[in-house]
């Protein structure tokens, strides 16, 4: 033990300054070349900017719902619900979301609601929403901002993010990114009015 | 083909084709070859030995390996201790983040400098950033350890005539600058260019498009990923670890941190088999575990995919499957996939929350930390891989007649004593923990209610995966437990320090006492251990002693849980 405490401690603060030092420094300095230098990838419109990956909420008619979270969009508290698959707890709340999306989309069917828009993703910041969730907000937001059905329908389509290499992982829409084409596209029908 | 089942096809293939060679560079690094970086690290290691009075060709047996690793574990441990219990005054701390409590703190050290990584504070408020950079470290030495513990056994089992060892030091370095470091850049790099922040400036603020505030934490992750999954940790950076956006922003990340996670494990297979030029080996102990590791996880992806059939009993759309707790840009399947690859090979980072899983998937995540040798972990996966390989070879000898050896060195009394010792210390701590904790609570489930965030048998798999996850120094967790309680925080620790140390005590001995054997070459009477026969030979005997073991467990947890749906 005694001969290895000096050596020990030593090699300890050696260590220390090549992998908590210099292996970050590095990486720090590359990130400098990356997408907002590493401070966290952006999306801006109307002078406003957003993190692109972070999920937020969207609980407005007006808007494409994104997923329950069960921290409220709290990116400095990331998490899930952590409830077992038959917690009555669990049962009983997405048996409400259920009952909530039915009474604000009148006109769907309970059989179309994909279950990620019931049920609480594992970060509570999922960015993201399947391509049927989106489909199934369409005659809401239709009636809303007085927008045809298949107008909603072409910017979803433009929207869907592909697998990865059109090979891998399932497809998906980032919810951030469809309201903000969403709000762009209402603006730029309005402005014909005003002219 | 459905893109998702694609997805993880893709993710395996990968793993194995790459971790071919990088098995044959590992096997080159340990036996002291010429290698690529060579020029850039040989004066830097150099320099670390000549400044730290080590001196790194001295033989060492198998008490100073062992008295090394303790030493320079105890150092680790009491600076882990010293930053985390006083990380609010120290600098890097731009949130503002509180010291942790000395049982907390205790907890995340052991838990750290073991490769476990269990947590018990959520990443985003729990610690600073130079805390972060700490535990990052310890990712990095707790990985090596591993490795050099078992570039020790490989060097014993090669000895015909001598008893050396090896250097500790020096196969501990060398883990670290050939093999993890390079490595861990290159992943970096990947990561920062596909959506991961690397930055040191705290919180950030920002309005919702409806019209929120919100506060978003950040941090220099792109260099803390990395090594999280290539050392076997798992230690998330958020509380939400892989599943959190900045951790794992898609599905590329996703494939990257999964083959990280996989390939050194994989690796060290192959290794073994260029080490010590007997391939057939490497490829049956190969196939032994491919075969334990589909086992569970192929039924992990269809029961997760199918979905949860009470949600599915209110009438929506549930083709996408068990979606509480997983991510959309992930989907089920690649979900149940990394529940599986990070409990068998005990990274235990997740990127779905495993407490909400099916029973019968969380049963799976259980019984592969339980067996722990599917792969297994960091180097410590084969340790206790060839546990099992003794006693089947023990086992085999002595249905066949035949005097049970292993490479040419006899396995004795003294062998099969400490094999069956560290086989059966396993399931004695998860089951007499899981039973002390039961019984404590079961005395005043009120005062203890906020120990489980889910009642019934469910409630009993949350603490039964604590300290399955802490035995097999996994790290995941079913975070619905409150485990952030002096109980929870001591008892974890300690069955993490006891499951990290003695096994590897152990193996280190059986390690001493093989290269000290005479050379026995193969006959026609040796029992050979490198046939299929025997593969299956080794794998009934983990079935037998690693997983039945714990069924009377399972079955007062995820199996009852199952059947009160069914």
């Amino acid at each position: 033990m005694k001969s290895n405490i000096i050596p020990a401690i030593k090699l300890t603060l050696l260590l220390i300054v090549l992998l908590s030092g210099v292996y970050t420094c590095i990486v720090l300095g590359i990130a400098q070349l990356a997408p907002n230098h590493g401070k966290g990838e952006i999306v801006s419109q109307n002078g406003k900017t957003y993190y692109s990956n972070i999920g937020q909420a969207f609980t407005a008619d007006k808007y494409f719902w994104s997923r329950p979270s069960a921290v409220d969009y709290n990116a400095a508290g990331s998490g899930g619900s952590n409830l077992g698959p038959f917690n009555p707890d669990l049962l009983k709340t997405v048996q409400a979301r259920i009952d909530t999306f039915l009474t604000h989309d009148p006109g769907e069917q309970k059989q179309d609601i994909p279950v990620d828009l019931v049920t609480a993703s594992g970060s509570g910041l999922d960015p993201d929403i399947s391509i049927q969730a989106a489909k199934v907000q369409v005659k809401r937001i239709s009636t809303i901002r007085h927008i045809p059905e298949d107008k909603l329908y072409g910017l979803i389509s433009k929207e869907t993010e592909k697998p990865f290499l059109g090979l891998f992982g399932p497809e998906k829409i980032n919810v951030l990114k469809l309201n903000l084409a969403l709000d762009k596209m209402t603006s730029q029908d309005q402005t014909p009015k005003h002219e | 083909m459905n893109t998702e089942i694609l997805g993880i096809i893709g993710m395996f293939a990968i793993t194995f084709i790459l971790s071919v060679p990088l098995g044959r560079y590992i096997a080159n690094v340990y036996a002291g070859n010429k290698t690529l970086l060579d020029p850039v690290f040989n004066p830097v290691e150099k320099s670390f030995f000549r400044i730290c009075g080590i001196d790194s060709v001295r033989e060492m047996n198998w008490k100073q390996q062992m008295a090394a690793i303790l030493t320079i574990n105890l150092v680790w441990f009491l600076l882990g201790m010293f930053i985390l219990m006083n990380q609010s005054w120290m600098p890097l701390n731009p949130d503002h983040n509180p010291g942790q409590s000395a049982h907390l703190a205790f907890n995340t050290a052991i838990s750290f400098l073991t490769n476990t990584n269990l947590q018990d504070y959520p990443g985003e408020t729990g610690v600073s950033y130079l805390s972060q950079l700490y535990l990052m470290f310890l990712q990095f030495v707790s990985a090596a350890t591993g490795m050099a513990a078992a570039a020790v056994f490989f060097k014993a089992l090669k000895n015909k005539r001598s008893a050396e060892l090896g250097n500790f030091y020096d196969y501990f370095v060398k883990s670290i600058t050939r093999v993890i470091l390079p490595i861990a850049l290159i992943l970096a790099i990947l990561f920062l260019f596909n959506g991961m922040p690397m930055t040191f400036h705290g919180k950030a603020t920002m309005t919702s498009l409806q019209g929120a505030v919100m506060h978003i934490s950040r941090g220099p992750v792109a260099a803390f990923v990395p090594i999280k999954h290539l050392g076997t940790n798992g230690g998330g950076f958020f509380n939400a670890n892989s599943a959190h956006p900045f951790e794992n922003p898609d599905y590329f990340t996703n494939m990257i941190e999964m083959i990280a996670q996989m390939i050194i494990p994989f690796a060290m297979i192959f290794a073994l088999g260029f080490y010590l030029k007997r391939k057939k080996l490497a490829i049956v102990i190969f196939s032994v575990m491919t075969v334990g590791f589909l086992c569970l996880v192929i039924p992990n992806i269809l029961v997760e995919m199918k979905g949860n059939p009470a949600i599915s009993a209110m009438g929506v759309n549930n083709s996408l499957g068990n979606m509480e707790g997983k991510e959309v840009r992930f989907g089920a399947a690649a979900s149940g996939y990394w529940s599986i690859v990070t409990t068998v090979i005990s990274t235990g980072s997740v990127n779905s929350m495993h407490d909400s899983f099916m029973p019968l998937s969380g049963m799976n995540m259980l019984l592969a930390m339980m067996v722990n040798c599917f792969y297994g972990g960091k180097g410590v996966g084969l340790l206790n891989y060839f546990v099992f390989l003794i006693l089947a070879v023990f086992i085999g000898g002595l249905m066949v007649g035949r005097t049970p050896e292993f490479l040419g060195k006899k396995i004795e009394t003294h062998e099969m004593k400490i094999a069956v010792i560290v086989a059966l210390l396993h399931p004695l701590l998860i089951l007499a923990g899981t039973a002390l904790a039961a019984h404590i609570y079961v005395q005043n489930p009120g005062a203890y209610a906020g120990w489980l965030g889910n009642p019934g048998y469910h409630g009993f798999s949350e603490m039964l995966y604590q300290y399955t996850s802490s035995a097999a120094n996994n790290g995941s967790g079913f975070a619905g437990l409150n485990a952030n309680t002096p109980w929870w925080n001591i008892s974890a620790g300690l069955v993490i320090i006891f499951s990290r140390f003695l096994p590897i005590a152990g193996q280190l001995a059986i390690a001493g006492s093989l290269a000290g054997k005479k050379y026995i070459p193969e006959n026609a009477g040796t029992l050979k251990t490198d046939t299929s026969t025997f593969g299956l030979l080794t794998f009934a005997v983990i079935v037998i002693i690693a997983a039945l073991a714990f069924f009377p467990a399972l079955t007062m947890g995820p199996i009852a849980e199952y059947f009160t749906f069914h």
